[in-house]
């Protein structure tokens, strides 16, 4: 009986903690709500470095949904709310970072990786390849020939 | 000869890497870095914690020398923590100002807070919903600016002061805009 509680309180107040991560936010339009899950889910919560604002429980993160509710409302784009961020949190705040000079090795390090590999990759392959042609004369060639043959 | 410098590559790549986390591991994962860094402070005009019919605006504040703004809260244990090291650095550096800005808090517990432990602050803003916390691009509390006296804010620091980090990044920070 007492684990029966103890399972009840455990799984109320699983219940009750999903609960309160769940916000209600009124939007005069789809594309408006669309628009809010989409920036929520591209811009990083500043508490909680590892994930974004809607998979974030931290009070800032709930702070910031309001507001980009908030100016959703007020008819301004997703530019002008990305804009507003930025100026208060940097480049951090977004999961998307502008492409600067700054950020050019973040953007095109993997694709100079994957040159790079593919360029190894290639010269290693054309190498062994040289290696493999066969050097026999045409003697030499008749008589694999026939030993190939014969084994038939 | 061309095929060996190219066979070099990944070990000098692996060699990088390493270095890479090595250079990452020493690092604090929680120093993000601040845009407001070297920025004006941001305009605000917020109410008073001792008496809420007074405004209190940015412009009041800057030009008189340097500031230490400094985001607290009741609710914020690590708040509890440093109070009493803010209260003796503010008795100790009588030629900083130290201003409170009391975040999305309960205004009685925090007068209370304030009359029970001492006040390190000349001022406390009031922010109840948290608005110029987004202004200052805040995390959590505590977090410390310091402000230099043409209104810049020259440093942020996220989390608890005490002696040794007071000693190690503010008054490096102070004595250089001073």
């Amino acid at each position: 009986m007492r684990n029966f509680s103890l399972f009840c309180l455990l799984f109320f107040s699983c219940v009750f903690s999903v609960n309160a991560a769940i916000e209600v936010y009124q939007f005069d339009d789809e594309s408006q709500e669309e628009r809010f899950n989409t920036l929520i889910d591209q811009l990083r919560c500043p508490m909680c470095l590892n994930s974004n604002l809607s998979g974030s429980d931290a009070p800032i993160a709930a702070d910031l949904r309001a507001e980009i509710h908030k100016q959703i409302l007020d008819g301004r784009s997703n530019v002008q709310i990305i804009d507003f961020l930025t100026q208060r949190y940097g480049d951090f705040i977004n999961y998307r970072p502008p492409l600067n000079p700054g950020t050019y090795l973040l953007w095109f390090g993997p694709l100079i990786l994957l040159l790079t590999g593919l360029v190894i990759v290639w010269r290693i392959g054309r190498s062994s390849q040289k290696l493999s042609v066969s050097k026999l004369t045409t003697e030499e060639q008749e008589k694999l020939d026939n030993i190939l043959a014969d084994k038939k | 000869m061309n095929k060996r410098v190219l066979l070099l590559i990944p070990g000098v790549f692996f060699i990088l890497m390493i270095g890479l986390l090595l250079f990452g591991l020493g690092r604090d994962p929680n120093m993000v870095p601040s845009a407001l860094v070297n920025r004006p402070l941001p305009e605000f005009s917020l109410p008073d914690l001792v008496n809420t019919d007074v405004v209190i605006a940015s412009q009041d504040l800057t030009g008189g020398g340097v500031l230490i703004i400094n985001f607290w809260a009741t609710w914020c244990p690590p708040c509890h923590i440093e109070h009493p090291y803010l209260v003796e650095i503010s008795e100790r550096e009588q030629d900083l100002t130290f201003i409170g800005v009391n975040y999305k808090d309960d205004l009685e517990d925090a007068r209370l807070f304030l009359e029970e432990k001492g006040t390190p602050f000349e001022k406390v803003i009031v922010d109840l919903d948290g608005s110029l916390g987004i202004d200052f691009g805040l995390a959590g509390a505590p977090e410390t600016f310091i402000v230099d006296s043409f209104g810049m804010i020259r440093y942020r620091h996220v989390g608890v002061i005490n002696h040794q980090i007071w000693q190690e990044t503010f008054e490096p920070v102070i004595s250089r805009i001073k």
